[in-house]
C-alpha cells in the first residue's frame, strides 16, 4: 500500500516508536506584532517590550506592546466579524469545525517550531513542549472541531398552545487572558470552544511568553478564518488585561492565572458591563497516599505531580498527605526521586526540569523555602538555587510539614514538595478541604470504598484516583471555591461560550 | 448537500452544468478500470467460497461491466446510472460530510452518572452493540454506505456489510480505503451478493448482534422476521415511502413548482422520500399543473456522463418494467396522462419524465411506491382535508409544505405523520439532522445524534458505597 499514515498511527504493523524530534535551537522569531483582522500592526503608542529566554537570561526579541487603543481596535474588528450576515456568522457549523481541524493540521505541521518557541520563551524542556503541550493543543483543537455541528438546542413541551424551542447562539466577542506556564495550551483551551461555538475573540497572551500565541495568529490567517475572528494583543496586565476585562463591547472573558488577579478580572467585568466570566486560578492541591496504595506508583505520581513544569502548574501536588504507616518509606523514596531529577538546559533531551520563568517567581519560591526552614519543616533535599547565576532551583523536599506552615497554605509554584502525615480518612478529608482553593485532588489506594468515599468527599473540580495530571480534551476541568468559576474542556466548556435563547411561538387557533 | 441541489432548481441544471463547464468538477473517466471485485474480509480480498461471481450491468447500455471489479470516482455513475455531475457534487459531498460528522462523535457520546436512591453510585456506560450487519440499497450506494458506517464505527462496533447486487463497485472501492486508513482487520467486512442468500444470512445469523437495512418495505418485513426468529438481534429499517408534498395556494409558485419537480424526479425518481403525491390547493391547481408539465418536458434525459444530463437510466430491467407497469395502471385507472408515459431511448433503461394530473387517492399510482420518474398531482380544498388524505397511508417517511403563512406551517408540520417534514424546501439533508420513518416506512433514525442510540448497548453500573452524599 502506498500510504500507511493511518495504519502506522493506529497501531498497525510498524510499531516502531516515533523518532525524537530535533529541536531548533536558534529559531528566528517571525511574528512579533499585534494581530488584528488577519493583519500585523504596530502598537498605537509605538512602544515595544522585550521577551527573555529564562535559561540563558538573554533577550529573544522585542514585541509590540499593546494598550487600550489597540484593544479598542481589536474589539472593533471582532465585533464586525460577529455582525449578522458576516462570513463568520453565515458559515455552516460543520465548516467552522473544518477550519478548526485545518488549524490542527497546521499546528501539527509546525509542531517542532512551536515547541522550540515555547521552550525558548518559558524554559520548559523541549520534549515536554513537543510531546505534552503540543499534543494537548492538537487534540483539543480536533476535539472541539468535532463539536461544532453538534451544539444542539431543544424543542420543549411547555404548557399552552405554543411551540417552544431554544437556540444555542454564540455569545459574541470573547476576551481571553492567558498565563505563562502553558502559553499555547491555555490559549487553545479557550480558543477551541470559543470558535467552535461561533464566537470571535480578542486574546492577550502573558507578557513573559507572547511568542507562540503570535505564531498561532499566522496559522489562523493561513487556514483562512475570516478576518476579525481572532485578534491578538500582546502587552501587560494593568494595561491590556485591564482594558479587556472592562471593555463594554466584550461579552465574555476567560482568564487563567493567579487567584489574586482573577478577582480583579471578575470585579472589572462586573463593574463594566456584567460580561460573563470564567476563571481558572490557583490551587494547593492535596495528594492523599493511603497505607494500602501501590507505593511506587504513588511516589512517582506525587513526584511528577509536584515537579512537572518546574512546579509551575495550577494542578501541582503541593500538599502530599501520607498515611502514617507508610510515611517514612514514602519520604525516603520521594527524596531519592527528587535527588535524581535532571535539571538543566531545556533543549537537552535528558533534562526534566528547566529554569523558573523569571526573577520574581524565583525570588518568591526561595522565600517560601526559607519560610519552610524557619517554621520548622524538615529539609530533606534541595532547598536552594542550583548555582549563583540563573533561575534554576534544586528539587526540594520538606517532610514533617504541618497545616499551618506557609508552605502548606500558599501556592508555591516551584519545585518544592511538602509532605504531611495523617492518621485517618476522616481527618485527612477535613484537612484536605480546609483551604479556599479547590482545583484538583489525588488519591492513592487499592480499596474500592475508600476511593469512592474520597472521590465524593474532596472539594475539588477534579479527583484523580491512582493517577495524576490525567487531563483529556473530553473531560471537564475547573475549580471549586476560589480555584475558579466554570469549566474548560469536555462538553461542559460549550456552555461557557454559548448564549441560550428561548423562542416561543403561539400556534394558530386550529390545533391538530 | 442535497440542499445545494435543491436550491438550484432549473438553476440545478445550470449551476451544476456551469460548475462542470468551468472544470470545478473533474472530467469523468467514462471507462474506468475495475479491479476490486472480490469479498473484503479482515482487510483482505477473497474469492467467494463457492467461487461464483455475478455480473454487474451498466444501466445506460444494458451491457455487463464485469464480473464485479474495481474503479475510480466515475464508478458510481457507471454502476447506478445517476448523472456524474450530481454523483460528484452531491453524493460524494454528502459522503464526506457524513464521515467527518461521525468522526466528531466518537469521543462525545456520553453515558451518565445518576442520582439513584440509597447508598449507591450509579452510572451508565455506552458500549458498542457488537457485530452489526448492514444491508444497503442501490439508489445511493456510497451515501448509504457512509450513513451506516459512520455511526457504527464511531460507537466502536464492527461491521459485516452486504452491498446491493446491482451496485457493488463503489462500496468495494471504499473497502480498500478502509484498509489504507488503518482500521484494524475485521472491523469492516464487505460481502457483495444477493438478498435471498447473503442478505438472509446476515439477517438470521446467530453471531450478528444488530441489523440495519435500507430498502423496500417488503424486504424490510423479511429482515425483521428473520431477526426475531434467530437471536432477537436489534433491528433498524429505512424503507419505502409515498411522501405527500402539499402546495398551499399562498406558496411562492415558481419555487414550489421547481421544488416539487425536484422532489419527484431527483435520482431518476429512485428516492425513498420522493414527493410522489403532490397535493395542490384548488385555487392554484391549473396553473401549477401547467407549469409542472412544462418543466417535466424540459427535463434532459441522456447519457449520465454528459454534463448536460439531468436524468439517467433506471437502475435495472426489473425496475424499468415495474415503472412502465405503473404508468400503464395510471392510464387504465383514469388518471390524466399529461406528458411522457413511455420509454425514452432504444437501449438501456431510460423512461420519459411522466406527469399524471387529476389523480385520485384510490388509484394504484397514488398508493404504491413507483420509484421512477412518474409524478402524481392531486387536488385538495382545505388544510384539514389534505392532512387526512396525506396521513392516509401505511407509509410515513417524509412530507413537505409550501406556504408563506406561519400558522399553516406550524399546523401542518405538527399534523403530518412523517419522520421528516420539509417547509418550503425538499430533500434537504444534513449529517446533523435525523432521518427515518413513521409507520411502515421504517423504525429508528439515521443521521444526527439520534443514530448513535441504535449502535449502542447501555450498561448500568451500580456500586454500593458506604455513605452517599449529594
Amino acid at each position: 500500500m502506498a500510504t500507511t499514515n493511518g495504519a502506522v498511527e493506529n497501531g498497525q504493523p510498524d510499531r516502531k516508536p516515533p523518532a525524537l524530534p530535533r529541536p531548533i535551537r536558534n529559531l528566528e522569531v517571525k511574528f512579533t506584532k499585534i494581530f488584528i483582522n488577519n493583519e500585523w500592526h504596530e502598537s498605537k503608542s509605538g512602544k515595544k517590550f522585550a521577551t527573555y529566554n529564562p535559561s540563558t537570561l538573554e533577550k529573544i526579541c522585542e514585541v509590540e506592546e499593546g494598550d487600550k487603543p489597540d484593544v479598542d481596535k481589536a474589539v472593533e474588528a471582532a465585533q464586525a466579524a460577529f455582525q449578522r450576515g458576516s462570513p463568520w456568522r453565515r458559515l455552516d457549523a460543520l465548516s467552522r469545525g473544518r477550519l478548526l481541524h485545518q488549524l490542527a493540521d497546521l499546528v501539527e505541521r509546525d509542531r517542532a517550531t512551536l515547541a522550540a518557541l515555547e521552550t525558548m520563551d518559558t524554559g520548559k524542556p523541549f520534549l515536554h513542549a513537543f510531546f505534552i503541550d503540543l499534543e494537548g493543543c492538537i487534540r483539543t483543537l480536533r476535539y472541539f472541531a468535532g463539536w461544532a455541528d453538534k451544539i444542539q438546542g431543544k424543542t420543549i413541551p411547555t404548557d399552552d398552545n405554543v411551540v417552544c424551542f431554544t437556540r444555542h447562539e454564540p455569545i459574541g466577542v470573547c476576551g481571553a487572558i492567558t498565563p505563562w506556564n502553558f502559553p499555547l495550551l491555555m490559549l487553545v483551551w479557550k480558543m477551541a470552544p470559543a470558535l467552535c461555538c461561533g464566537n470571535t475573540m480578542v486574546l492577550k497572551p502573558a507578557e513573559q511568553t507572547p511568542l507562540t500565541a503570535l505564531y498561532l495568529g499566522s496559522l489562523i490567517k493561513e487556514v483562512g478564518f475570516p478576518p476579525g475572528v481572532v485578534n491578538i494583543v500582546p502587552g501587560f496586565g494593568p494595561t491590556v488585561g485591564a482594558a479587556i476585562s472592562s471593555h463594554p463591547q466584550i461579552n465574555k472573558i476567560a482568564f487563567t492565572g493567579s487567584t489574586e488577579v482573577g478577582k480583579l478580572v471578575k470585579e472589572a467585568a462586573s463593574r463594566s458591563n456584567l460580561k460573563r466570566v470564567t476563571l481558572e486560578l490557583g490551587g494547593k492541591n492535596p495528594c492523599i497516599v493511603c497505607a494500602d496504595a501501590d507505593l511506587d506508583l504513588a511516589v512517582e505520581c506525587a513526584h511528577q505531580g509536584v515537579f512537572f513544569n518546574q512546579g509551575q502548574c495550577c494542578t501541582a501536588a503541593s500538599r502530599v498527605f501520607v498515611e502514617e504507616q507508610v510515611y517514612a518509606e514514602f519520604v525516603r523514596r520521594s527524596v531519592e526521586y527528587a535527588r535524581k531529577r535532571p535539571v538543566g538546559d531545556p533543549f537537552d533531551v535528558k533534562t526534566e526540569q528547566g529554569p523558573q520563568i523569571d526573577q520574581k517567581q524565583f525570588d518568591k519560591i526561595l522565600e517560601l523555602i526559607e519560610s519552610g526552614k524557619k517554621e520548622g519543616a524538615k529539609l530533606e533535599c534541595g532547598g536552594s538555587a542550583v548555582e549563583d547565576r540563573g533561575l534554576f532551583i534544586k528539587p526540594t523536599v520538606f517532610s514533617e510539614v504541618t497545616d499551618n506552615m506557609r508552605i502548606a497554605k500558599e501556592e508555591i509554584f516551584g519545585p518544592v514538595q511538602p509532605i504531611l502525615k495523617f492518621k485517618s480518612i476522616e481527618e485527612v478529608i477535613k484537612r484536605a478541604n480546609s483551604t479556599d482553593y479547590g482545583l484538583t485532588a489525588a488519591v492513592f489506594t487499592k480499596n474500592l470504598d475508600k476511593a469512592l468515599k474520597l472521590a465524593s468527599a474532596l472539594e475539588s473540580g477534579t479527583v484523580w484516583i491512582n493517577c495524576y495530571n490525567a487531563l483529556y480534551a473530553q473531560a471537564p476541568f475547573g475549580g471549586f471555591k476560589m480555584s475558579g468559576n466554570g469549566r474548560e474542556l469536555g462538553e461542559y466548556a460549550l456552555a461557557e461560550y454559548t448564549e441560550v435563547k428561548t423562542v416561543t411561538i403561539k400556534l394558530g387557533d386550529k390545533n391538530p | 448537500m442535497l440542499r445545494v441541489a435543491a436550491r438550484l432548481g432549473p438553476r440545478l441544471g445550470h449551476r451544476l452544468l456551469s460548475a462542470a463547464a468551468t472544470q470545478a468538477v473533474p472530467a469523468p473517466n467514462q471507462q474506468p478500470e475495475v479491479f476490486c471485485n472480490q469479498i473484503f474480509i479482515n482487510n483482505e480480498w477473497h474469492d467467494a467460497v463457492s467461487r461464483k461471481t455475478f455480473p454487474t450491468v451498466n444501466p445506460s447500455t444494458g451491457e455487463v461491466i464485469c464480473q464485479v471489479a474495481e474503479g475510480d470516482k466515475a464508478l458510481e455513475t457507471l454502476d447506478n446510472g445517476k448523472p456524474y455531475v450530481i454523483s460528484y457534487l452531491v453524493d460524494l459531498d454528502m459522503v464526506l460530510k457524513c464521515l467527518r460528522y461521525y468522526a466528531g462523535w466518537a469521543d462525545k457520546y456520553h453515558g451518565k452518572t445518576i442520582p439513584i436512591d440509597g447508598d449507591f453510585f450509579s452510572y451508565t456506560r455506552h458500549e458498542p452493540v457488537g457485530v452489526c450487519g448492514q444491508i444497503i440499497p442501490w439508489n445511493f450506494p456510497l451515501l448509504m454506505q457512509a450513513w451506516k458506517l459512520g455511526p457504527a464505527l464511531a460507537t466502536g462496533n464492527v461491521v459485516v456489510m452486504k452491498v446491493a447486487e446491482q451496485t457493488p463497485l463503489t462500496a468495494l472501492y471504499v473497502a480498500n480505503l478502509i484498509k489504507e486508513a488503518g482500521f484494524p482487520p475485521g472491523v469492516v467486512n464487505i460481502v457483495p451478493g444477493f438478498g435471498p442468500t447473503a442478505g438472509a444470512a446476515v439477517a438470521s445469523h446467530e453471531g450478528v448482534d444488530k441489523v440495519a437495512f435500507t430498502g423496500s418495505t417488503e424486504t424490510g418485513r423479511l429482515i425483521q422476521v428473520a431477526a426475531g426468529n434467530s437471536n432477537l438481534k436489534r433491528v433498524t429499517l429505512e424503507l419505502g415511502g409515498k411522501s405527500p408534498n402539499i402546495i398551499m395556494s399562498d406558496a411562492d409558485m415558481d419555487w414550489a413548482v421547481e421544488q416539487a419537480h425536484f422532489a419527484l424526479f431527483f435520482n431518476q425518481g429512485q428516492c425513498c422520500c420522493a414527493g410522489s403525491r403532490t397535493f395542490v390547493q384548488e385555487d392554484i391547481y391549473d396553473e401549477f399543473v401547467e407549469r409542472s408539465v412544462a418543466r417535466a418536458k424540459s427535463r434532459v434525459v441522456g447519457n449520465p456522463f454528459d454534463s448536460k444530463t439531468e436524468q439517467g437510466p433506471q437502475v435495472d430491467e426489473t425496475q424499468f418494467k415495474k415503472i412502465l407497469g405503473y404508468i400503464n395502471s395510471g392510464k387504465q385507472e383514469g388518471a390524466k396522462l399529461l406528458c411522457g408515459g413511455g420509454v425514452a431511448a432504444d437501449r438501456g433503461y431510460f423512461i420519459q419524465p411522466t406527469v399524471f394530473g387529476d389523480v385520485q387517492d384510490g388509484m394504484t399510482i397514488a398508493k404504491e411506491e413507483i420509484f421512477g420518474p412518474v409524478m402524481q398531482i392531486l387536488k385538495f380544498k382545505t388544510v384539514e382535508e389534505v392532512v387526512g388524505r396525506a396521513n392516509n397511508s401505511t407509509y410515513g417517511l417524509a412530507a413537505a409544505v409550501f406556504t408563506k403563512d406561519l400558522d399553516k406551517a406550524n399546523y401542518l408540520s405538527q399534523a403530518l405523520q412523517a419522520g421528516t417534514v420539509w417547509v418550503n424546501c425538499y430533500d434537504v439533508f444534513g449529517a446533523q439532522s435525523p432521518f427515518g420513518g413513521y409507520k411502515m416506512s421504517g423504525s429508528g433514525r439515521e443521521l444526527g445524534e439520534y443514530s448513535l442510540q441504535a449502535y449502542t448497548e447501555v450498561k448500568t453500573v451500580t456500586v454500593k458505597v458506604p455513605q452517599k452524599n449529594s
